[in-house]
């Protein structure tokens, strides 16, 4: 058994965490948040060239094909960093839609594109409140047109095209790719709780689609992409659970009160090892869920619900903690809490909500018990 | 990142899982599969019996004490091959508690302290189960405050003579052998006045009682020591340096336990898929299934950190503190497990007489049973300490005892108390 990194993953590892250092310090984050830009684009740009997002699509597609456990060290360190980059939508979810089910025309129009950064795509689906559900879905494609409203989808005032989920002619959900800058498409902004990642409400009237994947079958086929999504998800989660953590240490080892360090009362202490228990747990359910992915192995359902939740608990008690060790400093606008904060509540809700994962996990462990190893 | 054996580990997994079904005592095995958390009875006669003749079958057969050079009476095997013994040996390593502080503490403590005669005398016996040890530390007055300890050990001719009262001794009754820590100077700083002794349990002075416990069984004890003498010989390391001897115990003590500890899920998922409620059987509520998903993410959690430290072991690097999060997480998640197991079994609930209540009084006995779980061998509080000092770098406590002479630390009588 080696249920770790290999060294080569592990010197990847130094290197994104350097470059990100360098290109992607809380600042750049901020910078997003606090503008009306899409995302950060100059660091895009660089990723891009570094081929960091491309590490799971293959050569022949214009990836680096190198992994998924590459893409998991890549995606840990972008959480960590706080990275204002269209991570979620475009790498992903887009470009494994497209591997999974696109014809070979879309995987050569998009994918060399998705992989160098040039391109950005995203998946619309959310309509209402609530889970995702087929009945709540009403956005219709009739002769190759698109229309209805998606709200809110990730990354969509920056993107080049979106797998739409919509009703046709069949029964079921299908997918469609919308370009965005075409005809037939608005796009506005909507203020979100994490404005670090943008998102938008776009309007589609009439505008020309074609069919990705089997008539249909959409939402299985979401489901599927979900689970992978999910397990690089939760690596982002897990950088940032790290990061919000590392700045509550450090702060409780600067802040004196009562004539001493913060940091030496048990309350902080206690504090602080229940957020290093719960982002251990959420390690650890998180590697599995990377080598589950992989290996495509049959327990991805079971391992990606299990990486989400804990990521997801681990984030947000992380994130909600260090806001709690800072004190009144951690409430304000200046200081660097809040971006963790927000973060963590829009991966929480990015591909379903703790609740989705968790009744997802249950099913799923029932069918192919996640407690054995392999 | 893999879980496949080497070829190396798989043909190890191979001869040993052969071994095991030509050697184990079979018609046991059924009993010990359905013995939970905190029940004692696994309908296997004579437990001590049964326990002594497996640990001395394995030890026969090359099983024993894996990790354990083979002149002490052990395999030479590696800590991967370790693990995958265990995993092998399943429900049948339930037979070995009386001999998991013995083989996991005090077994490597000798290894590290004793002279090389020491070593080759006691550990052989140790490992084929026909010397059962304890673990002599606690006192009433100093349980997580360890190095506060009492007993005194004071020197006399080539002999030490010992006075004083240990307690939470788990199978001190049964115990052939101690691993002692006691007070040899009290006009030092508390943790550089202790020394590490190992003695008969059958020395003259030696006095064990057991400890009823709040779940009616009689597992810990209290040991008193009156003018117990302990020959020089049977010191382990120089005096004064008790504390670091120790800290050899303890460390492997979080291996010991926090490695596989048992956190109640599986039983409480298949239960879940058993009893019925007014949405069908439980499994099928939305809120039955919210708990469970919580649980289930803590169990693969430490299932999977196991793997890590296994991982890391075999790698050749050293267990840290970090381990000490198995025992945190399980010893609470146990609480909280069998406290919904009996809320979804409603007033039932209620029933602990086995022959009556549902699944055994499963839930029942591991309700009883893990409060002990958050106490024993360093509690929720110590751990967190652990955790937030060794592995987070926070300052250690402010402490009012440091660097003042034993004797001149406020105790409850000094501050008038009771």
């Amino acid at each position: 058994m080696q249920f770790d990194f290999s060294s080569e993953q592990k010197e990847l590892q130094t290197s994104v965490r350097r470059f990100f250092t360098d290109n992607s310090p809380n600042s750049a984050a901020r910078g997003v948040l606090e503008s009306t830009a899409g995302h950060d684009e100059s660091l895009w740009k660089k990723v891009g060239e570094q081929g960091f997002l491309a590490a799971a699509i293959p050569e022949a597609q214009g990836g680096v094909g190198a992994g998924y456990l590459e893409l998991c060290v890549v995606a840990q360190e972008a959480g960590r960093a706080l990275a204002a980059l269209p991570t979620v939508s475009s790498i992903y979810q887009a470009a494994e839609f497209l591997m999974a089910v696109g014809t070979p025309e879309q995987q050569a129009k998009w994918l060399p594109r998705l992989a160098s950064g040039e391109a950005i795509g995203t998946v619309a689906v959310t309509e209402a409140a609530g889970p995702l559900n087929p009945k709540a879905i009403t956005t219709r494609v009739t002769n190759q047109r698109l229309t209805g409203t998606k709200l809110p989808v990730a990354d969509g005032s920056a993107a080049d095209f979106a797998i739409v989920a919509a009703k046709d002619e069949h029964s079921g959900i299908s997918l469609f790719i919308a370009e965005l800058a075409a005809d037939g498409v608005e796009r506005t902004p909507v203020e979100t709780v994490d404005p670090s990642r943008k998102h938008a409400r776009l309007d589609f009237d009439g505008a020309v689609v074609e069919p990705l994947g089997a008539p249909g079958e959409g939402l299985a086929l979401i489901e599927r992409i979900r689970d992978r999504a999910a397990v690089l998800t939760a690596f982002e989660q897990i950088g940032g659970a790290q990061a919000a953590l590392d700045m509550a240490r450090d702060y409780a080892l600067q802040r004196f009160a009562f004539g001493r360090q913060i940091g030496s009362f048990q309350a902080i202490k206690h504090m602080l090892a229940d957020m290093y228990v719960s982002l251990e747990l959420a390690r650890s359910n998180a590697y599995y869920g990377a080598w589950a992915l992989s290996v495509d192995s049959d327990r991805l359902p079971a391992a990606a619900a299990s990486a989400r939740v804990a990521a997801t608990q681990a984030y947000q008690l992380c994130a909600a903690n260090n806001i709690q060790v800072h004190g009144g400093m951690g409430f304000t606008w200046e200081f660097d809490c809040h971006l963790h904060y927000r973060r963590s509540n829009y991966l929480a809700l990015a591909l379903g909500g703790p609740s989705h994962w968790e009744e997802r996990l249950i099913e799923s462990v029932r069918v192919n018990p996640a407690l054995k190893a392999a | 990142m893999n879980f496949d054996d080497t070829p190396e580990e798989a043909a190890f997994r191979s001869k040993a899982r052969d071994w095991i079904s030509a050697n184990a005592p079979r018609e046991l095995h059924a009993g010990l599969s359905k013995l939970g958390f905190g029940q004692s009875d696994a309908g296997v006669g004579d437990p001590m019996q049964a326990a002594k003749q497996w640990q001395k079958k394995k030890q026969e057969g090359g099983w024993a004490a894996l990790r354990w050079p083979r002149e002490y009476g052990g395999a030479g095997a590696s800590a991967i091959e370790q693990v995958i013994w265990q995993s092998e040996e399943g429900a049948y390593a339930k037979l070995g508690g009386a001999f998991t502080i013995g083989l996991g503490m005090c077994g490597p403590t000798l290894m590290t302290w004793g002279t090389e005669e020491d070593k080759r005398k006691r550990l052989p016996k140790l490992a084929s189960g026909e010397e059962i040890w304890c673990q002599l530390f606690s006192e009433p007055i100093a349980g997580s405050d360890l190095a506060g300890i009492r007993t005194r050990a004071a020197p006399e001719g080539d002999e030490w003579v010992v006075n004083g009262q240990k307690i939470w001794t788990s199978g001190a009754k049964e115990s052939d052998w101690g691993l002692l820590i006691a007070r040899t100077d009290t006009g030092v700083a508390k943790h550089r006045g202790l020394t590490m002794f190992f003695l008969d349990m059958k020395s003259p002075g030696v006095e064990v009682r057991p400890i009823k416990q709040m779940n009616g069984d009689a597992h810990f004890n209290e040991v008193y020591f009156t003018d117990v003498r302990i020959p020089d010989a049977q010191r382990l390391g120089a005096v004064g340096q008790g504390w670091t001897v120790a800290l050899t115990t303890l460390m492997n003590e979080r291996m010991s336990i926090g490695g596989s500890m048992p956190t109640g899920f599986d039983e409480l998922l298949n239960y879940a898929e058993e009893i019925e409620t007014e949405h069908g059987r439980a499994i099928n509520d939305p809120r039955v299934r919210s708990r469970l998903a919580s649980y289930a993410v803590k169990a693969t959690g430490l299932q999977y950190s196991a793997y890590r430290s296994i991982s890391a072991l075999s790698r050749g690097e050293e267990p840290g503190p970090e381990n000490s999060i198995g025992k945190l997480v399980a010893g609470s998640m146990l609480q909280d497990v069998s406290r919904f197991a009996l809320d979804l079994q409603g007033e039932y609930g209620l029933i602990i007489d086995e022959k009556l209540s549902p699944d055994n009084a499963r839930f029942q006995r591991m309700l009883m049973r893990s409060p002990a779980t958050r106490i024993e061998g360093g509690s929720d509080e110590i751990l967190r300490n652990i955790i937030a000092e060794r592995v987070l770098g926070l300052p250690a406590d402010i402490r009012v005892d440091k660097d003042v002479a034993f004797d001149r630390i406020p105790t409850a009588a000094s501050a008038g108390g009771r």
